[in-house]
């Protein structure tokens, strides 16, 4: 048997390795490292066409992960899981687009033409969000943290990823995840997520969803300048009027230490399923393992009572 | 995708999408339904809140644990460390026979759970990675070395007393295993909690508190059912400490973490944790009542460790619905959003 491994957090300083913005990279112990690599994921130029999530499965050859039809506009993958790494969320409301630049001259104005049954303001307020998701390769990841393997873990890019050969399937990284990402393969029992397509960005290629997206809505980048790219983005669609427009997982400040994939959504993030406000069930485990211990205390003293009451009792 | 010679002249990924005409979002009331949002007399637990969601599905992805190798591994971890304190104090005060029963018990339970565990996983055959590396950041991990440290110790320390044996080796085992006991019946605690599972991560303040509590309920049940009265006084103060402390900290626990707790009162949850109250106010009182009545002692041991039994999977199906009904992640955040940002606006800077 190999020697064991002894691994306190995932660095020599344990509060910097649960808490705020670091370097998962440098944290996860490379010194020195390629930049952190990442997804920005623009929903607003999402046209819903499954690309990422085909791409996705080709590349990765991921087994088939249930045909059903649910209703769900257009959605029939359902969610993100152990054989679905990218899934694209499509949202039907009852809200106005209002005008839209296809960049393209008409000579007549077909809707016009229609009698204008969807003009915006009118009973004909629709619009559909479509949205891709993924693997968020959180700053502070609590799959990786519970994973009593060490199978889960943090690569030099700063993503992190399952080794298959290492899985037991304990499935402890399953409920740790505080996006519903990670999930086992029944067939299999492992774990399975989103690698951030960790052979192509070792040979310098970009994951295959991002080089399959036909709108550059999913963008892979050194996450730096994902955040800039972001940043302006956002300000423009402001600027334009789209106050609905907002990033989500950008902020390095947030319960997870900011997302290696990120978001621009056009909505509350519960709206696509995301969480609102997700805080890595890590953060709080120095005061659970205290809670711990001082419960056990209390069950040693609570013994010795009992052996002093138990004389009468 | 577009070509060079029409680079700049469609906008591509710097399309805008459309101007909004910045209306807010209408949100979908929070489901009434069966028990939901209230309490069974009507008075509802905390203020209907409204909420999101993509199409009434689960946020989180729910354990993929089985009820009984993980509910039974918590009942079984708690049980063992906690009869193995109950073993080595009824060896210190010359009670054999309660000796005997607690460190057979906590050696069987230790097997138990540990088998649990391993039938558990996708795939048993590689349980030896668990030693592959040690993590603090990782209950399981924690549990694991403990337990592979803590089984042989009961082991030696039942066959020992049992078999009459090797007294001294069987001595330093006993102390070795009350030991680590109390760490084997609280860390199922962290466990469960260092998850995003919200009635099992929310209520961690006071989860070990009720895990120890249920783990003396059930070892004093297991002395109480197979060892004589005469010996069983620890026993009997056991259960009312382990009673107390599981009641106390679970009603605690429910005041203080509002609507996540209600999974702890509804469904199979609910149900589960009802009977545990029931059972352990039951094997209490009859432990108190039989002190010298062998059978009364024997029932009412038996319904602490039912009662034991069925407060983990209470705890363990209360947790999986507040996992899969997404109410229960998206609410308590979006609260949490309101509380630190002001009330108009939803547009990040």
């Amino acid at each position: 048997m190999a020697p064991v491994d002894i691994q306190i957090g995932r660095g020599p300083n344990l509060d910097g390795a649960l808490l705020g913005d670091t370097d998962p990279a440098t944290q996860g112990g490379y010194p020195d490292h390629p930049p952190r690599m990442g997804f920005f994921t623009d929903t607003s130029v999402c046209i819903g066409c499954k690309a990422c999530e085909v791409a996705c499965k080709t590349w990765n050859a991921i087994p088939e992960d249930g045909l059903v039809f649910t209703g769900m506009s257009m959605d029939n993958s359902q969610g993100l899981g152990a054989s679905t790494w990218r899934h694209v969320a499509f949202i039907e409301q009852r809200k106005p687009v209002a005008a839209q630049d296809p960049g393209v001259v008409h000579d007549q104005n077909v809707l016009e033409l229609a009698g204008n049954p969807t003009a915006p303001g009118t009973n004909g307020d629709f619009r559909w969000l479509m949205a891709s998701d993924v693997c968020k390769h959180c700053t502070h990841a609590a799959c990786l943290d519970v994973c009593p393997t060490g199978s889960l873990f943090r690569t030099e890019f700063g993503t992190v990823v399952v080794q298959e050969d290492i899985c037991n399937g304990c499935g402890y990284c399953i409920p740790a995840c505080p996006y519903g990402v990670i999930d086992q393969r029944k067939e299999d029992g492992r774990a399975w997520k989103c690698t951030l397509c960790y052979d192509r960005l070792s040979v310098g290629q970009e994951p295959a969803c991002a080089k399959a997206c036909p709108t550059d809505s999913i963008q892979f980048g050194p996450l730096d300048e994902l955040r800039e790219r972001a940043d302006a983005r956002l300000a423009r669609l402001h600027e334009a009027g789209v106050a609905d427009a907002r990033l989500y997982g950008r902020d390095p400040q947030d319960g997870v230490g900011g997302d290696g994939a990120f978001f621009l959504l056009l909505d509350e993030p519960e709206v696509y399923g995301l969480p609102p406000d997700p805080v890595v069930t890590t953060r709080d485990l120095p005061s659970m393992w205290k809670h711990v211990t001082v419960a056990a205390a209390t069950l040693v003293g609570g013994a010795l009572a009992a052996f002093v009451a138990g004389r009468r009792l | 995708m577009t070509e060079n010679r029409l680079r700049g002249v469609r906008p591509d990924r710097d399309a805008v999408t459309g101007v909004a005409t910045g209306k807010p979002a209408k949100l979908g009331r929070r489901r009434g339904g069966k028990g939901r949002g209230g309490r069974r007399d009507g008075a509802p637990t905390v203020p209907d809140a409204e909420f999101t969601s993509y199409y009434n599905l689960p946020v989180i992805n729910k354990p993929v644990w089985s009820s009984l190798d993980i509910a039974g591994y918590l009942f079984l971890g708690g049980l063992a460390g906690a009869a193995s304190l109950l073993g080595a104090g009824a060896q210190a005060t010359g009670r054999p026979a309660l000796s005997q029963v607690s460190k057979a018990g906590a050696f069987g339970a230790g097997v138990l759970s540990l088998a649990g565990l391993v039938h558990d996983l996708g795939r048993p055959s590689r349980f030896l990675n668990m030693l592959r590396v040690f993590k603090v950041t990782s209950p399981m991990s924690v549990g694991s070395w403990l337990l592979a440290g803590y089984v042989p110790l009961a082991g030696v320390a039942a066959a020992s007393s049992l078999s009459g044996k090797a007294p001294r080796i069987g001595m330093a085992a006993t102390a070795g295993s009350a030991l680590l006991g109390p760490a084997v019946a609280s860390y199922t605690a962290a466990l469960i909690s260092d998850t995003a599972v919200p009635a099992w991560h929310d209520g961690y303040p006071e989860m070990p508190f009720v895990f120890v509590g249920s783990g003396a309920t059930a070892a004093a049940g297991l002395g109480l059912l197979a060892a004589p009265v005469t010996q069983n006084g620890p026993s009997r103060a056991m259960a009312v400490f382990g009673v107390g402390t599981e009641l106390a900290a679970f009603e605690r626990m429910q005041r203080r973490i509002g609507m996540t707790a209600e999974p702890y009162s509804q469904g199979r949850g609910g149900g589960y944790l009802r009977a545990g109250k029931i059972l352990s106010g039951v094997g209490l009182v009859g432990a108190l009542l039989g002190r010298r009545n062998r059978v009364l002692s024997a029932l009412s041991g038996a319904a602490l460790i039912a009662a034991s039994a069925a407060t983990r999977w209470g705890i363990f199906h209360a947790g999986l619905q507040s996992a899969t009904d997404p109410q229960y992640t998206i609410v308590p955040q979006r609260e949490r959003l309101r509380a630190a940002a002001p009330p108009v606006g939803f547009a990040e800077p």
